[in-house]
């Protein structure tokens, strides 16, 4: 059996918001009966511009059921600007995490409400058209959704964009394509974070908050496939204390994991003369 | 809560009689059977007993049985050791859907330089004597044909299949790992060579299997070490397990004929009962040709994980071909093979039952079955 959360079990005996929303002002259809797994997605405005009512019918498995009924839940109250910036990691998040292998669940849930709020806004056709170069032709990905799961979710191997989006988990002739995007985005990435971010002269405000977004980004990712976390605990002058939280508390490797990544990460996007301190109080 | 186990071609409860005459040889015949002095030497003649009592279960020759791990290194060795026994670049002729263990190692020797030919199956899962026949061909050649699937549970021709076989010299293993026990096989009237079977699919524990070599195949040891099963395989044998193995050998053929007879009916009761309930159901694979404790059954427009773990939440164990638990992203090999459409190959789910079923637990899931299909399909968009 999977390594499922209480949530996602909850989610998935007892899925809310079941159904289709009448007379709705917006539905988005993604997947197929094919791939495996399929949403149909409604949702209703109410006078100030929020999401009102959401429903939803998904064919698939326990997570993919579960991450439907949790992408209901979490849009509900919202406008369709703050529904339009919801992540699949959000949907994950909401669940207390998925197995990686069941990430394209969460993946599922937000191109559904993309594809819901294009219908709302332009009131083009319900079902997501494929558009652009696809890349995996066993589970029709193309180039743009790959490039977008890569960059929301920091991913770095073939492997991880299987389970997040399917593509490359057919015949697997387009592995070398997928490496070829990942690749590419990391550069285009660092390139960006290297120069846009880091501005000249940081406040104290800015340069907390480019570490908080460089942990999140290039740390905490990693340390969450290991159970662990990290938090910052203070920032002086070119001090950085952080905290290592869960697994990764006393673990062996810490020390190496702060000076080695964290550290070097920090200094790569946030200011070459920092210094990191685990905080042991 | 119940407990109803329907999951049997994954793994089978170990009986009572099979534990219990294990034990001896974990507290007091502990000692190694090669060994020169009273400690081994009492406990060799367990495994020849145990040695015989797997033997007659298929009634083949005791010299003509090798122990393994497992049936993976059953149909591992036989491929494998065929092939290398053969010199270079030997044709090897298997099914689409056949079991990882032997698909794998035909598809790692056609790494290797060997010609590997896959037979495709009609929609009943059946094998087309005509084409077997066609690419069999004169030349030297390997088959490796199961004997019955594990998951819709059609059974091949294998008495047939052999003869052809023979007819044009080719080396012939099947992997009889689901068969074994469920019906009388008889090696002396096939004309096959080699043949796994598995322990722990007839109530012996995991960890132990056997392999039948007839006398004179040409098959070069996979573990190569000691002179244990007379050269065949190195390692010190696992005493308890083979014998457990033996234990359930004689089991099996005690109760065969409940399990065709009795085991069948509780089989088909199942199946009537789902069919009849459950609106939009099909049964994969042939009906006839099939084993008597298998039903694979499609439930339309809903996916087989989902289905699983609401059993689960009622204390039904099964299993499923959808994608989601074949560990890839495609539904099974098998019922993919079969042609079966996408709107039943992810909803496929099998229950394979053994001799400690009862006719209550079958109501149980008759009973409780439409309600989980029902609460499904109502989350389905496709309904």
């Amino acid at each position: 059996m999977w390594d499922y959360t209480d949530k996602v079990l909850d989610h998935f005996r007892n899925p809310r918001n079941v159904g289709l929303v009448n007379d709705p002002d917006g539905t988005g259809e993604v997947g197929s009966l094919a791939c495996g797994d399929a949403l149909k997605l409604t949702f209703k405005l109410d006078e100030n511009k929020k999401i009102s009512e959401a429903k939803f019918k998904t064919f698939g498995c326990a997570s993919a059921i579960a991450s439907s009924s949790a992408l209901t839940e979490i849009i509900k109250g919202m406008t369709l600007e703050e529904a339009q910036k919801v992540t699949n990691q959000d949907i994950a998040n909401f669940l207390g995490g998925l197995p990686e292998q069941k990430m394209h669940c969460s993946v599922m849930g937000r191109e559904a409400l993309e594809a819901a709020i294009e219908n709302y806004r332009t009131g083009k056709t319900e079902k997501k058209i494929i558009q652009g170069k696809v890349v995996c032709t066993c589970f029709g990905v193309t180039e743009e959704e790959i490039e977008r799961v890569v960059r929301d979710n920091n991913l770095t191997t073939v492997e991880q964009v299987t389970n997040y989006c399917k593509a490359g988990g057919g015949c697997g002739g387009c592995h070398n394509d997928i490496a070829n995007i990942i690749d590419r985005v990391r550069k285009e990435r660092d390139t960006k974070s290297a120069t846009a971010l880091k501005p000249a002269k940081m406040t104290v405000l800015q340069k907390v908050k480019l570490i908080e977004e460089t942990l999140d980004r290039e740390i905490r990712t990693m340390l969450k496939r290991d159970g662990g976390d990290i938090e910052l605990i203070d920032v002086s002058g070119n001090i950085v204390k952080i905290s290592f939280r869960g697994m990764c508390a006393g673990c062996q490797a810490a020390p190496i994991t702060m000076k080695d990544v964290v550290e070097a990460k920090l200094r790569e996007f946030v200011s070459s003369d920092l210094i990191v301190e685990e905080d042991k109080s | 809560m119940k407990n109803v186990y329907l999951d049997n071609n994954a793994t089978t409860q170990v009986a009572p009689e099979v534990i219990e005459a294990m034990m001896p040889f974990f507290k007091e015949l502990w000692g190694n059977p090669s060994s020169m002095h009273h400690f081994g030497g009492q406990v060799k003649k367990y495994i020849d007993t145990a040695r015989e009592q797997v033997a007659d279960l298929i009634n083949a020759e005791p010299s003509e049985i090798v122990f393994t791990s497992c049936g993976t290194e059953g149909d591992n060795t036989a491929i494998r050791g065929a092939a290398e026994a053969s010199g270079k670049n030997i044709r090897i002729i298997t099914t689409r859907v056949e079991h990882p263990a032997v698909l794998g190692p035909c598809r790692h020797l056609k790494e290797q330089g060997h010609e590997v030919i896959e037979l495709g199956v009609n929609s009943s899962g059946q094998l087309d004597l005509t084409e077997f026949r066609k690419v069999l061909g004169k030349e030297p050649a390997i088959v490796s044909i199961m004997w019955a699937n594990n998951e819709t549970g059609v059974i091949f021709p294998i008495p047939e299949i052999a003869l052809i076989a023979k007819e044009q010299s080719a080396v012939l293993h099947t992997d009889a790992v689901q068969v074994a026990g469920k019906f009388s096989i008889d090696v002396r009237k096939t004309p096959l060579d080699m043949l796994s079977i598995s322990g722990h699919k007839i109530h012996a524990p995991k960890g132990i299997g056997a392999l039948y070599i007839r006398k004179g195949t040409k098959v070069n040891t996979f573990l190569i070490g000691g002179h244990q099963e007379n050269g065949r395989r190195g390692g010190t044998e696992n005493v308890p397990y083979i014998v457990g193995l033996g234990q359930a050998c004689v089991l099996a053929k005690k109760h065969m004929q409940d399990e065709t007879t009795r085991i069948a009916k509780l089989r088909d009761r199942l199946e009537a009962g789902l069919l009849a309930s459950c609106p939009d159901t099909t049964v994969n694979g042939d009906r006839v040709h099939r084993l008597p404790n298998t039903t694979n059954i499609s439930f339309q427009y809903i996916e087989g994980e989902a289905i699983l773990y609401h059993l689960s939440d009622i204390g039904v164990a099964a299993s499923s071909g959808s994608a989601c638990t074949s560990g890839s992203l495609e539904p099974s090999h098998v019922i993919r093979a079969m042609g079966v459409p996408f709107t039943s190959a992810h909803g496929s789910t099998r229950f394979s039952l053994s001799r400690y079923n009862t006719a209550e637990e079958i109501e149980y899931v008759i009973e409780t079955m439409p309600a989980i299909v029902k609460r499904l399909r109502e989350l389905s968009p496709f309904v």
